[in-house]
């Protein structure tokens, strides 16, 4: 069986309604300890005290963040190539997933700062990149509420994702080149020399896979959300046609 | 279908289904229109002539089917007249012909086949209506093509530039050309065939709830 | 293709809009700055080439919307749509069309405004390079949003919201020349990088605007 099957709105209808209810028990799963075990176990740090805990939420949202514009350009680029009506509404749904989770990175970064560096906001790299990708955001999201014809919106968004991931590479190059920052450099990482002390290190993968599960439960019934308010318009369009 | 178009510039049509907003509303037309023919469309408003003229245009894509010749070798005249009020008559169709490859000669011979010839100089924003669809149509003559997509020709024409039109497209007509139109006043083209687009009206039936199959088509 | 630039050029200069609009907007922005942040000499040259910058960035945006709408409106697109000329080649011309209109006159004017804001000699040449470097890039964006938006009925709201996010690398660029110009700073190899960027856009935006431009026409 091709994976493509998936793609035909009733059969994603059937397999997103099984794993729904995984999805979302295994994000609680995650999220709750990880977020518990990140604030209330781990002991305040020598240098930063206990400010430093809100990475639980600042790292995850960001990765959660940058990643779902990702998914959104590979979910546009099924749409152009293979015209699955459920991977533009799922590119769709996911946009003010990651448009909030964009918003929460940029909040929880304030306000860290100001007690890290005195500062509410500066116009650093890492900050700047994030306030254009929250603007990436903005703009899909009106041009898919501004259109009424559902595959010409479906088009157009598509190729406003593929320029846009273009550009939006673009800034953040170019706004590496106008800024030095202030941000420190990845929180995480897998194969440089580790930043993040082990005590803070469990705690912080498992609430980014909590993240990432909500984001995929969020996902999946905002897609589920999508296919059905798009078959009520065709529902109603065609009793009009009577 | 058939032959080269080279050989026949006829228009053919085979299993064309057409869609408006996303949802088909014509299925199954198969028509031919062979030279020297034309074919009038008929049906009442909203029934989808405006969209399978676009359709066959190319401006649009067929939501099934096929559509011979490729539109290029089509002329498209819709509902607006693609005319700019602040260029002259003469501007406007000279630059139609520019962009249709043409070197500007065979502008005044548009002009005269529509009677605007006295107007040339006149910025386009001083026409009347009748006056500006036949600039409008005088954009057909300068495209050089054979076959003739008209969408409702002789809206706001007055009879005597009803008269004029008809005549044109007799005579296009008749050097074997060929044209597909909607239009409700009668051009008294002689041996024009017509073709009601009431019964290909897709009336698909509702789809099945979710769950109990056929979803695929549920918002197609 | 070049019967379309010169008769948008025609329909640009008979209209009248479009070619002194937006001079008029950057002259009064630039008016407008020192009356917000005061006369002090030293302040105003150090901001002069980002305003500036700015102020054309938003000047050229101003009669974006006009670009596809108004053809679109009256049938010329879809008469352009099955005409014998590549929908990419039209919106070439077209980007081409609003930069002179607004580019052109935008990046002349600009070392004559940057007197107003104590701009030094060789910061008002660097900022007329950077402009006229950067500019056609701001033009090709526009023609991709106009692109998008054509036929949309807020349709202009929603053109500055998609474009202005599009023009931050060429502001960056652009406006960083300037300034390094400005500032007696190596300014080149940042002017080369806005060049890349204008060069990028004339090569894949066209195609990207006409691909908006034949969904926008079902």
């Amino acid at each position: 069986m091709s994976i493509w099957e998936y793609a035909n709105p009733k059969k994603f209808m059937e397999t997103s309604g099984r794993i729904l209810p995984w999805a979302a028990a295994l994000s609680a799963l995650t999220l709750v300890p990880g977020l518990v075990w990140g604030f209330f176990l781990t002991p305040d740090a020598d240098r930063f005290g206990s400010t430093v805990k809100i990475i639980y939420i600042h790292v995850p949202s960001a990765f959660v963040a940058i990643n779902a514009w990702a998914m959104m350009l590979v979910a546009s680029l099924i749409w152009l190539i293979r015209r699955h009506h459920v991977s533009a509404l799922a590119a769709r749904a996911a946009a003010p997933v990651g448009m909030v989770m964009t918003l929460i990175a940029l909040f929880t970064g304030a306000i860290w700062g100001e007690p890290m560096w005195g500062t509410w906001w500066a116009w650093d790299p890492r900050l700047t990149s994030f306030l254009i990708l929250f603007l990436f955001y903005l703009g899909y999201i009106a041009l898919w509420a501004a259109i009424e014809n559902p595959d010409a919106a479906a088009d157009l968004t598509s190729v406003l994702c593929l320029v846009g991931s273009v550009f939006a590479f673009l800034s953040r190059y170019a706004v590496y080149f106008w800024a030095q920052g202030l941000h420190q450099g990845a929180s995480l990482s897998v194969d440089r020399a580790q930043h993040v002390a082990d005590v803070y290190a469990w705690p912080l993968w498992l609430s980014i896979a909590g993240f990432v599960l909500l984001f995929l439960t969020l996902v999946l019934v905002r897609t589920r959300t999508e296919i059905r308010a798009r078959r009520l318009s065709a529902l109603v369009a065609r009793e009009r046609m009577e | 279908m058939g032959t080269a178009a080279h050989s026949e510039p006829g228009l053919a049509v085979a299993g064309l289904a057409v869609a408006r907003g996303g949802l088909t509303i014509l299925r199954g037309l198969d028509f031919r229109v062979g030279p020297g023919e034309a074919l009038i469309l008929t049906g009442p408003n909203g029934v989808g002539k405006t969209s399978l003229l676009r359709t066959l245009a190319g401006l649009q894509p067929p939501a099934a089917g096929t559509v011979s010749p490729a539109p290029d070798r089509l002329a498209y005249a819709g509902h607006a007249d693609a005319v700019k009020a602040t260029l002259t008559v003469a501007e406007n169709l000279a630059f139609w012909a520019r962009v249709h490859g043409g070197a500007g000669g065979e502008v005044g011979d548009a002009l005269a086949a529509l009677g605007l010839g006295d107007l040339a100089a006149r910025p386009a924003q001083s026409l009347s209506a009748g006056q500006r669809r036949r600039l409008g149509l005088a954009r057909l003559l300068l495209t050089g093509r054979r076959l003739w997509l008209l969408d409702e020709p002789t809206v706001s024409l007055d009879a005597a530039s009803v008269a004029l039109f008809a005549a044109l497209l007799g005579r296009h007509l008749a050097g074997g050309g060929a044209a597909a139109l909607a239009s409700h006043i009668d051009l008294g083209l002689t041996g024009a065939a017509r073709l009601d687009l009431s019964p290909f009206r897709a009336l698909a039936p509702l789809p099945a709830v979710a769950g109990a199959g056929g979803f695929d088509e549920a918002f197609l | 293709m070049l019967a379309l630039l010169s008769r948008d050029l025609r329909l640009a200069v008979r209209a009248g809009g479009g070619f002194g609009l937006s001079l008029a907007f950057f002259l009064i922005l630039t008016v407008l700055v020192p009356f917000g942040v005061g006369p002090d000499p030293a302040r105003l040259q150090a901001i002069a080439p980002g305003i500036l910058w700015v102020g054309a960035l938003l000047a050229s945006l101003l009669s974006l919307d006009r670009m596809f709408q108004l053809d679109w409106e009256d049938g010329t697109l879809d008469a352009l749509a099955t005409a014998p000329v590549p929908m990419e080649g039209v919106v070439a011309m077209k980007a081409a069309a609003h930069w002179l209109t607004t580019g052109l006159p935008l990046t002349l004017a600009a070392p004559v405004l940057g007197v107003l804001l104590n701009l030094s000699g060789p910061g008002r040449g660097w900022l007329a390079l950077s402009l006229l470097v950067g500019t056609p890039a701001l033009s090709l964006i526009g023609a991709f949003g106009a692109g998008l938006t054509v036929g949309l009925k807020r349709g202009g709201l929603i053109l500055s919201l998609l474009v202005l996010p599009l023009y931050v690398p060429t502001l960056i660029f652009g406006a960083e020349a300037a300034r390094r110009g400005a500032e007696g700073l190596a300014a080149g190899p940042v002017l080369l990088l806005a060049g890349a960027i204008t060069l990028a856009c004339l090569a894949a935006l066209p195609y990207a605007a006409a691909a908006a431009i034949r969904v926008n026409l079902r």
